[in-house]
Formats: C-alpha cells, sequence, structure tokens
C-alpha cells in the first residue's frame, strides 16, 4: 500500500516538475535506460560512458519542452547529441579527380569481396571505367568469388600472380596504371587486427597503391572487438571511412557507431542484402533509430518539437516564466480526482488541506473554473469583483468561493515555484525517480 | 593493462585481507564483463553474485577458484560428437554470412579424418560466388570426396544425392555446408529447414548433428542468431569461430543459460589443424590466463 502511495505521489509530482529544469536524479534514471539500450546494441561500453557523460552535462538544468515529458526529453537530447556525432547528413563518397584507387580492409568475413563489387557497380553507372583488382591470394577461391561477381557485373577484373601478397600488390598497381582505368577497387585479405604480420603487410599494400579512400569494411553483428579493431587498423594501417555490412540482419552495427565515435571517421554505406545491389548510402537518422530501438519515441519527440515550434511556443515562455493557468491547475485538480484514496494523499500535497480534498469541492471548484473565460484561466489577475460575481452565479457557487479558488491557485503557484528550486522538504523525502 | 590483469586486480580486492570492493572496483569489473560480450543482463547477474560472496573470500586463490567456478558451472561440459548407428552420420553445417561454414567443415573433416574415419564434403550452398570452388580446393587438399552443384542449383538435390553417394561408398561421415543466411530471412530458413527434412525422410534419425557456426568476434546478436536457428532447426552443437582474436565470446554465456546447446569445437585459425575441441577449461583459458 505505502509503495503504491508512494510511486502515484512520484508521478503527481513527476507532473508538477514535468514542465520544469531536468534535475540530474531524473536524467540520471533516464540515462540508465538509454545506456542499456546502447550495450544491448553493441556500442561499446567505454563509449557508452563517454556518451553518457556528455548528455548528463547538457541535459542537467535544461527546461523541459513543454510537450514532452522528463524522459522524453533526456531522449531527445540522447537523439540531438547522437546526430551531433554522426553528422545531420549522409556523407556519400566523393571522388573527383581520376585516376584514384579504393581500398578495402578489415577482418575476416565481414563482406570486403562483395561490397568491392557493389561499389564497382556503383561507380559503373557513373559512367567510370572502373577495374576490381584481387588481391587476396590466401583465402582458397577468393579470386575466384571476385572473378564470377565482377564477371556477372561486366566489370574487369585484375587477378593477378605473384610469389607473395606484396609481389601481386605491385604487379597489380603496374596493371592498373598502365590501362588507363578511373578507378581500381582492390580486394584485399580479411585479417585480424592483432596480426602483426598481415596487418604490416597491408600497410605495405596501401604504400604501393597510395588509396584516394581506404575502407574499413565492418560487419554489424561485430560486438565489443570493435575498439581495439578500430583503434589497431587505423594505428597500423589508417582508413578514411567505414561500411557496414549486412544490416538486412537484426543486429543493431553498435560497434559503427563506437569505431565512429573514437576515429571520427564517416560511415559511408551499409550493405542490406547480398545482391550487388543491395548497397545504401548511410543515413545517420534511420541508424539512430535502429541503434536506440525507439523509432516510435523519435517520431514523438519530432512531432513535438514541430508543434511546439508554432503554437506552443508561447505557453512555454509563459511557463517557463512560472506563469501557470488556472487551466493547469484545473488539470493537476483532475489528476487528484481520478485517483482513489484521496484522503491520505491530500494532506501530503502542497497548497492543497484535507477538507479541500472532498470529491466534492473539489467538483465545485471545476465548476467555477470552467465558468472563467479562456482570458481569465491564462490570467487569473484581471478576475476583478464584477467577473467574480459572473463566474459565482456561472458555477452555481459563491463569490467567497471564488475567492478560496484564487487564493488557493496562489499558494500552489509558490508552491510550485519552490518546488522547481529544489527547497521544499516534500522534494526530499520522495525524490523522484530514486 | 590487459584485461586479465584488471580481472586479477579485481579478484585481489575481494579478499578481506587486502582491502574491500568499493563502487570502483565494481564498475570495473562491470566493464570488464561487458567488454568480454557478457551483455548487460548476465553482467548485473555476476556483480551481484560478488556482492553476496564479498565477505567470504579469503584470498584470491580462493577469489579466482569462485569465479572460475562460476563461470564453469554456466558452461555445458565437453561433449562428443553424435553418430549414427548405421552410417552415414550427417553433419550440416549453418549459419549467418561469413562467420565460418565452409572453413570449419574442412577442419572437421581433416579431423575425422586424422581419426581414420571416411568422410564425404558436400556443397549444399548453390548460391554465393565460389562457394564450390572454395570448398572443393578444401576438398583436395583433404584428398576427399567432394559433391556440389554450380550457382542456381537445388541445395536440397546435393544433399539428396551426397546421401546415396555417402550410403553407395560406405562413407561414415557426411558432412554438408550450407550458404550463410540471416536468421531474418524466412524464405531463406524455410529453404534451410526443407534441406534438414530431406535428410531425415532419406535416412531416420539424421542429421545426427545441426552445428551451428558463430563468429568469436559477434556482440549480442549471436544470441539472436542461435534462438532464430535453434528454433527453426534444433540445433545440437555450437561451433565458435576465429577464437584466435582477442574476442571473448561472452556471448556463449548467455546461449547455453538459455538453450543449452553445448559447444563442440572452437576455430583458432584459418588452417586446417585451427580446430579444438571445446572444453570450459580451454574456453576460460583466455579470462583467466
Ligand atoms: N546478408 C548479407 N550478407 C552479406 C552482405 N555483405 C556480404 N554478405 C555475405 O557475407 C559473406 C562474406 O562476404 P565476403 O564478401 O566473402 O567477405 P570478405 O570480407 O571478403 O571475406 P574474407 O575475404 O574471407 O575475409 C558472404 O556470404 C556474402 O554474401 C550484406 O550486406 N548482407
Ligand atoms: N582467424 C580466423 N579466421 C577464420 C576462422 N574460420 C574461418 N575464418 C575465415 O573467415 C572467413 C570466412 O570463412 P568461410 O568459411 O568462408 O565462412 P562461411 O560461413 O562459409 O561464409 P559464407 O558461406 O559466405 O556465409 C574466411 O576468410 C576464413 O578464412 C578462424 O577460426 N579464425
Ligand atoms: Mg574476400
Ligand atoms: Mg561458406
Amino acid at each position: 500500500m505505502f509503495d503504491f502511495l508512494t510511486s502515484k505521489l512520484q508521478e503527481i509530482f513527476r507532473k508538477l516538475t514535468s514542465r520544469g529544469k531536468l534535475n540530474p536524479e531524473e536524467v540520471e534514471q533516464y540515462l540508465k535506460e538509454i545506456r542499456v539500450a546502447l550495450l544491448a546494441a553493441d556500442v561499446h561500453v567505454s563509449v557508452v560512458k563517454a556518451f553518457s557523460e556528455r548528455v548528463k552535462e547538457k541535459a542537467v538544468g535544461q527546461e523541459v519542452l513543454d510537450s514532452l515529458t522528463p524522459g522524453q526529453q533526456v531522449i531527445k537530447i540522447v537523439r540531438d547529441e547522437l546526430i551531433g556525432i554522426l553528422g545531420e547528413k549522409p556523407e556519400p563518397l566523393s571522388i573527383t579527380a581520376f585516376p584514384a584507387c579504393i581500398m578495402l580492409i578489415g577482418l575476416q568475413g565481414s563482406g570486403k569481396t562483395t561490397t568491392c563489387v557493389k561499389l564497382a557497380r556503383t561507380f559503373k553507372n557513373q559512367g567510370k571505367h572502373v577495374l576490381l583488382l584481387g588481391l587476396d591470394a590466401k583465402r582458397p577461391a577468393a579470386m575466384e568469388q571476385l572473378a564470377y561477381l565482377a564477371q556477372k557485373e561486366g566489370i574487369p577484373a585484375y587477378l593477378g600472380e605473384g610469389k607473395d601478397a606484396l609481389e601481386l600488390a605491385r604487379t597489380s598497381f603496374q596493371y592498373f596504371k598502365n590501362h588507363g582505368f578511373d578507378l581500381g577497387i582492390i580486394d584485399t585479405a580479411g585479417r585480424l587486427h592483432i596480426d602483426q604480420d598481415l596487418m604490416g603487410e597491408l600497410e605495405t599494400t596501401k604504400k604501393i597503391f597510395n588509396p584516394r579512400e581506404t575502407i574499413l569494411v565492418l560487419d554489424s553483428t561485430l560486438g565489443h572487438a570493435s575498439l581495439s579493431v578500430g583503434q589497431e587498423f587505423q594505428r597500423l594501417v589508417g582508413f578514411d571511412s567505414l561500411i557496414l555490412t549486412k544490416l538486412d540482419g537484426d543486429a543493431k552495427g553498435g560497434a559503427a557507431l563506437s569505431i565512429h565515435f573514437i576515429t571520427g571517421k564517416p560511415i559511408r554505406f551499409i550493405g542490406t542484402g547480398e545482391k550487388m545491389e543491395d548497397l545504401e548510402v548511410f543515413h545517420p537518422d534511420r541508424f539512430l533509430s535502429r541503434i536506440l530501438g525507439m523509432g516510435d519515441m523519435l517520431t514523438l519527440i519530432e512531432k513535438a518539437e514541430k508543434a511546439l515550434a508554432v503554437s506552443d511556443k508561447e505557453k512555454l515562455e509563459r511557463q517557463l516564466k512560472g506563469r501557470i493557468s488556472l487551466t493547469d491547475f484545473l488539470e493537476q485538480l483532475e489528476g487528484l480526482t481520478r485517483m482513489g484514496s484521496i484522503k491520505d494523499l491530500i494532506p501530503k500535497i502542497p497548497g492543497v488541506t484535507p477538507q479541500e480534498a472532498d470529491k466534492k469541492m473539489l467538483a465545485r471548484w471545476k465548476a467555477i473554473i470552467l465558468s472563467m473565460t479562456p482570458e481569465e484561466r491564462d490570467a487569473p489577475e484581471i478576475i476583478n469583483s464584477s467577473r467574480k460575481k459572473r463566474i459565482a452565479l456561472g458555477s452555481g457557487t459563491s463569490v467567497h468561493e471564488v475567492n478560496m479558488l484564487l487564493k488557493r491557485f496562489d499558494q500552489f503557484k509558490n508552491l510550485l515555484k519552490q518546488a522547481k528550486k529544489g527547497t521544499l522538504p516534500f522534494l526530499k523525502n520522495y525524490s523522484i525517480g530514486g | 593493462m590487459s584485461w586479465s590483469a584488471k580481472l586479477r586486480n579485481f579478484l585481489q580486492k575481494l579478499s578481506p585481507s587486502q582491502f574491500k570492493l568499493g563502487p570502483q572496483d565494481y564498475e570495473m569489473f562491470r566493464t570488464l564483463m561487458l567488454e568480454a560480450d557478457f551483455g548487460p543482463y548476465l553482467t548485473e547477474e555476476l556483480l551481484e553474485l560478488f556482492r553476496q560472496k564479498n565477505l567470504e573470500i579469503k584470498n584470491i586463490d580462493e577469489a579466482t577458484m569462485f569465479l572460475t567456478q562460476k563461470l564453469r558451472d554456466s558452461l555445458i561440459p565437453q561433449s562428443s560428437l553424435n553418430i549414427a548407428d548405421t552410417p552415414p552420420s550427417v553433419y550440416l553445417f549453418v549459419g549467418v554470412n561469413g562467420t565460418g561454414k565452409t572453413t570449419s567443415i574442412a577442419k572437421v573433416a581433416h579431423y575425422l579424418k586424422k581419426k581414420g574415419k571416411s568422410v564425404l564434403i558436400a556443397c549444399a550452398d548453390t548460391f554465393r560466388a565460389a562457394a564450390r570452388e572454395q570448398l572443393k580446393i578444401w576438398a583436395d587438399r583433404l584428398n576427399l570426396p567432394f559433391i556440389g552443384y554450380p550457382i542456381g542449383g537445388d541445395p536440397a538435390a546435393v544433399v539428396f544425392d551426397a546421401l546415396e553417394g555417402a550410403r553407395s561408398r560406405n562413407i561414415e561421415f557426411l558432412l554438408v555446408d550450407t550458404a550463410g543466411r540471416q536468421h531474418t530471412d524466412t524464405n531463406l530458413m524455410e529453404e534451410l529447414k526443407k534441406i534438414k527434412r530431406v535428410i531425415s525422410k532419406k535416412k531416420e534419425g539424421s542429421p545426427e548433428e545441426t552445428l551451428l557456426v558463430l563468429d568469436a568476434n559477434a556482440g549480442l546478436n549471436a544470441i539472436n542468431q542461435a534462438r532464430s536457428y535453434h528454433e527453426d532447426l534444433g540445433l545440437t552443437g555450437i561451433i565458435v569461430t576465429k577464437f584466435d582474436s582477442p574476442a571473448k565470446a561472452g556471448f556463449v554465456f548467455a546461449i547455453q543459460k538459455e538453450l543449452s546447446i553445448p559447444v563442440k569445437f572452437l576455430g583458432v585459425g584459418e588452417g586446417l589443424e585451427d580446430l579444438l575441441e571445446f572444453s570450459p577449461d580451454i574456453f576460460l583459458k583466455k579470462f583467466l590466463s
């Protein structure tokens, strides 16, 4: 019973304070959920922590938008921060000077070979003369795989020969240079980021080709290996951007967010299937809904922001100045009447005495407020004695009762101001969300 | 500091003769477990165990023992391959794209061959470019018989013919490779169910093993993969590949807790010899070394 009451009280107080500033406890409470969502999406824990600190700094003390609950407000800040990190718009791969090379690198099985051909197809469709270069002499039939896909797309492929990977790289580069292609797309063998020899070999290969863009290809199922994978490929080879593959499954792809966070390298494309047309430009906003798993929530927030931009703006500004209308007061009163056990609760609600808790009394107050004009409800100070008489008559009450209500409303406003400043003892006993 | 050094540090503090665990220590442990891809829920469960145990443990050895025991207890012990009463034993390899199915087939074939068993390798991946060529190269290197059809062929037909072939040649093990597919792709999962049905129809009780191949570098999505594949096919075992990566594959704990599927092998490289029979001790080595 007591728990029930406490939670009810918290609910009321959340309502009362929800148009105020976000307090640290509140922010922490919602951030906790967001951290779990990010971790479940395979965002690296150290990135989650750093990000969470950033949001906390931004959020605490921020005004809550009129049309949002504090929880939604925190999610909005999270989204804005993530958009800030990932960039508002896609950053597509743009190569303007030719000839040029693009080199794909990454762990085993991440999707390099497939993505090479997908990319080649994209540039071919833009009228470029593209050559695919197979440098993977290690994995059985890697060359055949590339050759098959290239041939199907009508794109030439050079599958060189050489004693070792570096000789293969050199002869391939010569071939590319001597045959007047615009663009060379280089498929490299998969390797682990901790394999010093193979990483060294990749670094040398990169020096031979001096690619315009080196792309780290990431499997969207990648887990916490992401951080060291990103760090090591960056440190030992260096890359310019990311491609996230296999997003047609239900993996969230938090690894790409993590690697972007620590390296700042943009995510250019996503792979959404095994077919050659399954390559899409990366859209930060869609990716975020996927990561946060809160598509509906984000839509709601966007709606709220739009609505706010027009009609709610005035109301918001008024409320931020601490100007509460009688309509707000009525809403709070209605909240009270909807709940059972009102007698137990009332003594604890600031500004309302036990007698007034009487449901009938609340009904009369409601009648009084409803008999006011909208202007009177918004700015009760304009209610002079002649208006009071009219209101009393209209609601079937007395001028005395109208006066009582207005007095209570003043007290309510004052208490609310104190509550916002956090000076009310009540708030200490029932810390919100604690 | 390395991952296991950090873990030792934490365990050290468990013993009251040293100093007590503070909130930062718990936070560090939480981070460690998350870094090992245990996921947020299992991590909190482990933390709770330590909170309860904090005062009873007397020294680092006991602490290490406690953790090892907890982790070992939550792993299914070594489990041998299922063998058919009448050969061939059919092993079906399945999983999402690029996890290492084809390479694992080659390794398992090599493993069986070394034990003196006869093996037929079949490629029911008639979709991916050069999937057949890839597996054929392995079969040739192993000097083992191989069956596979060109791209666009019916994978169920490959399986049908392979079973006939294995029977007529008295072969003990038939290893079937399948095309990688996302567990969310219902059409492709139907195709896989059909492949399995064809096998059971042709030979009662087969396949003896339906093995899900998981990439050790994966995060929590591996749990979804296991859940869906198990629901669709009824898995008998798991192979964790690319375990030569520093990734700890903590998702295995969550999978075993929820689905009780044993891990049969660990893949630890790209060569034929890079296959380990699973045991909790080998798996846990990465955690405690
Ligand atoms: N579902 C899906 N599968 C993909 C995607 N991209 C690649 N694949 C598949 O993933 C598997 C591995 O792709 P590859 O292109 O061979 O990967 P790789 O990085 O070249 O592999 P290695 O050369 O062995 O390191 C293949 O089955 C591909 O068809 C994608 O976006 N979605
Ligand atoms: N480091 C390492 N690499 C591995 C291991 N197992 C497989 N690989 C590599 O991972 C890549 C993909 O392996 P495959 O066997 O082709 O994977 P798959 O599951 O058959 O791929 P699809 O048929 O395209 O779905 C190849 O480059 C393999 O050499 C392993 O245990 N360790
Ligand atoms: Mg490749
Ligand atoms: Mg394969």
